[in-house]
């Protein structure tokens, strides 16, 4: 059993507090760092793209898990970032400028997403992100020059100050380079005013504004923030893709982004990079599945949307909080052994609370 | 002046399906709160299952027609009963999560039973056309027309009328109260989905023949979404205007505005109506409560 046992102010808002957290981390930067040498080439590939899901989840858990503002257009912010950074590569603009650029571009115009979440709401927002999703798909198909239409674009290879970062190990340190910042950054975020202020918009916006918090603001700085980690994202998955086309960035990818933050459990970081891994990951892991079933059922392409859809059912009808309130349950069966209570997780009162009259 | 006319009937027809799976998603929204994804979906697997008794078991259309829409009154049916329920009273992101995975679950599952490859089956309807002084009119757009007339009037009487139908009101507009009058909340409200089930079915079976038996037919849900939002949130009659003037809007969008605007057209207008003008058409004034 562990006590909180401040003996100075500090004690209270560092990271991690006891040395069992920090050993455990460190021992998982060690494995991530040594990972490429002992996995097999295509799961260093697989891992990479567990990255730059990872981040694109983290940026979409900032809006719905932090903010309650669902998007079920994020594929949008994804194909932004990849078009603008291929776009900038292509011209010219060196690899270091133009992977953050790819973020602000793709902020950019997350900030005039995000003027409509002044307004609406909730559903509304929902199906005002679904529908920019599906223009933006249609704009991407259209805009040649931009582009490259429906024949598809070249991304070239990530020059970072004259190495070649395109094998595939020097590839995944950039996207786990990449991934620790965002995460280090969105971190620290959260505890700060920013993140407390994007809480109280989540749990009661009126609350939230009568406390002197700039409700509507807050509401558009999310979005940019989101935005731009997923244009960041997008940016890396170009060069993952290595060719882009308007149908790599559909409706599928924009759901799946909504099932990894749902899955991981909403409100929490580590959530969206357990969801991020769980949804990347399963593609390659119901393949290998795949020989096992009836050939009728294995030839078609359908089984990957129906487990899909199983895991989400199952985790929304069972455990609504997710890998990470699943996590948060056993960890505190054993640090409070003999004491754990199934019900300890369980909110005292839930009463129906509807949404119609809003 | 014949091409206005021409456009017109054109978009009426499609109009009619929009406006019939608009009231789909508006009936199950105003019974249980939740905006049911999985419409579309019903919708796709029910003219797959249409194809199957037609073209594949050789049944008439008069006899496939009725059992495809019992089959799709079961599913949504149990769709309600059994699993929408045991998430009853949690908040509206968890409606839409789980219609979204009963959604990606029926896809997976029709996309595994017939395969990926598109279809289509023969109507009564096919290939005959009726002449209105210079507007040709296909039969099975007048069909559609007609089919959705029928469908909103019987619907209308049945909810006016009938107790059942006013007990399927009283029920959407305050459950606690429907329930402590004596009306049977649960079975009413999975008959209300039972009924949009068989709505989606008849649109299934008619769009079908049009727009060719396939697991991109879900697609319609999301021209029907604008379709809903246009005429007003949770309006019946706004579902049915909205429905009606989105296809008048994509079919003079698609020969009047540049090329590529017809299909973009629904999400502008989704998007534009959303922001400029939440209440829609037809919608009631939403007061925010804290």
């Amino acid at each position: 059993m562990r006590y909180a046992y401040d003996i100075s102010y500090r004690d209270a808002h560092t990271l991690l507090r006891y040395p069992a957290g920090r050993w455990s981390y460190a021992l998982l930067a060690l494995a991530l760092i040594g990972a490429p040498w002992l996995l097999p080439q295509y799961y260093v590939g697989e891992m990479a793209y567990v990255f730059i899901m990872g981040v694109a989840s983290l940026g979409l858990m900032v809006l719905v898990g932090y903010t309650g503002q669902v998007s079920l257009g994020h594929s949008a912010f994804l194909a932004i970032g990849a078009y603008a950074h291929a776009w900038m590569l292509a011209h010219g603009v060196p690899f270091a400028l133009s992977l953050p650029l790819a973020g602000l571009i793709s902020g950019a115009v997350g900030f005039v997403i995000g003027l409509p979440s002044i307004r609406v709401s909730g559903l509304y927002l929902a199906m005002v992100t679904l529908a920019f999703a599906i223009l933006t798909g249609m704009v991407m198909g259209r805009w040649e020059s931009v582009t490259g239409g429906y024949t598809g674009l070249q991304v070239a290879s990530p020059l970072l100050f004259g190495v070649d970062l395109s094998g595939l190990r020097s590839f995944y340190y950039l996207c786990l380079v990449v991934l620790a910042l965002v995460l280090a950054g969105l971190v620290n975020l959260m505890r700060s005013q920013t993140g407390r202020a994007f809480a109280g918009v989540r749990d009661s916006e009126a609350a939230a504004y009568s406390l002197g918090v700039w409700v509507a603001g807050y509401k558009v700085l999310a979005f940019v923030i989101s935005a731009a980690v997923t244009g960041l994202a997008g940016a890396l998955l170009a060069h993952q893709v290595g060719f882009l086309t308007p149908e790599g960035f559909d409706l599928i990818l924009s759901l799946e982004l909504v099932l990894m933050v749902t899955i991981g459990g909403l409100g929490s970081l580590r959530g969206a990079i357990l969801g991020a891994a769980v949804i990347s990951l399963l593609p390659s892991l119901i393949s290998h599945v795949k020989p096992l079933l009836p050939d009728r059922m294995a030839k078609q392409f359908g089984l990957e949307i129906f487990v899909f859809g199983l895991i989400l059912a199952l985790f929304v009808l069972f455990e609504p909080r997710g890998l990470n309130g699943r996590w948060m349950k056993v960890r505190a069966f054993f640090e409070g052994f003999p004491l754990y209570r199934r019900d300890l997780f369980k909110r005292g009162k839930t009463y129906m609370k509807s949404e119609r009259y809003r | 002046m014949s091409q206005i006319l021409q456009l017109s009937a054109n978009g009426m027809a499609i109009g009619a399906i929009y406006a019939l799976v608009a009231l789909g998603l508006v009936l199950t929204y105003k019974a249980t709160e939740v905006l049911n994804f999985a419409h579309g979906d019903v919708l796709m697997a029910s003219a797959f299952v249409g194809w199957a008794l037609i073209a594949g078991a050789g049944w008439p259309f008069w006899a496939a027609a009725p059992a495809t829409m019992a089959i799709a009154a079961l599913l949504a049916w149990l769709i309600d009963a059994r699993v929408m329920r045991l998430i009853a009273g949690q908040p509206q992101f968890a409606g839409v999560m789980l219609t979204i995975a009963i959604a990606f679950m029926l896809r997976g599952l029709v996309s595994m039973g017939f395969g990926a490859q598109s279809r289509t089956y023969t109507t009564p309807w096919s290939g005959h056309n009726t002449d209105f002084g210079g507007v040709v009119v296909s039969d099975l757009n007048l069909v559609i027309v007609a089919a959705a007339l029928v469908i909103t009037l019987a619907l209308f009487v049945f909810l006016r009328k009938t107790n059942l139908g006013v007990a399927i009101q009283a029920a959407s507009q305050n459950q606690l109260a429907a329930y402590l009058s004596g009306i049977r909340v649960k079975r009413v409200t999975s008959l209300v989905w039972a009924i949009s089930g068989a709505m989606a079915a008849v649109c299934g079976l008619l769009l079908a023949p049009i727009a060719l038996v396939d697991i991109g037919l879900w697609v319609v849900m999301l021209k029907a979404l604008a379709a809903v939002v246009l005429g007003g949130f949770g309006s019946v009659p706004g579902a049915i205007v909205g429905g009606l003037l989105l296809g008048l809007i994509e079919q003079f969008a698609g020969v009047y505005l540049p090329d590529g605007f017809k299909d973009a057209m629904a999400y502008l207008v989704l998007i534009a109506v959303l922001i400029l003008w939440p209440r829609g058409l037809l919608g009631e004034a939403h007061g925010r409560r804290v």
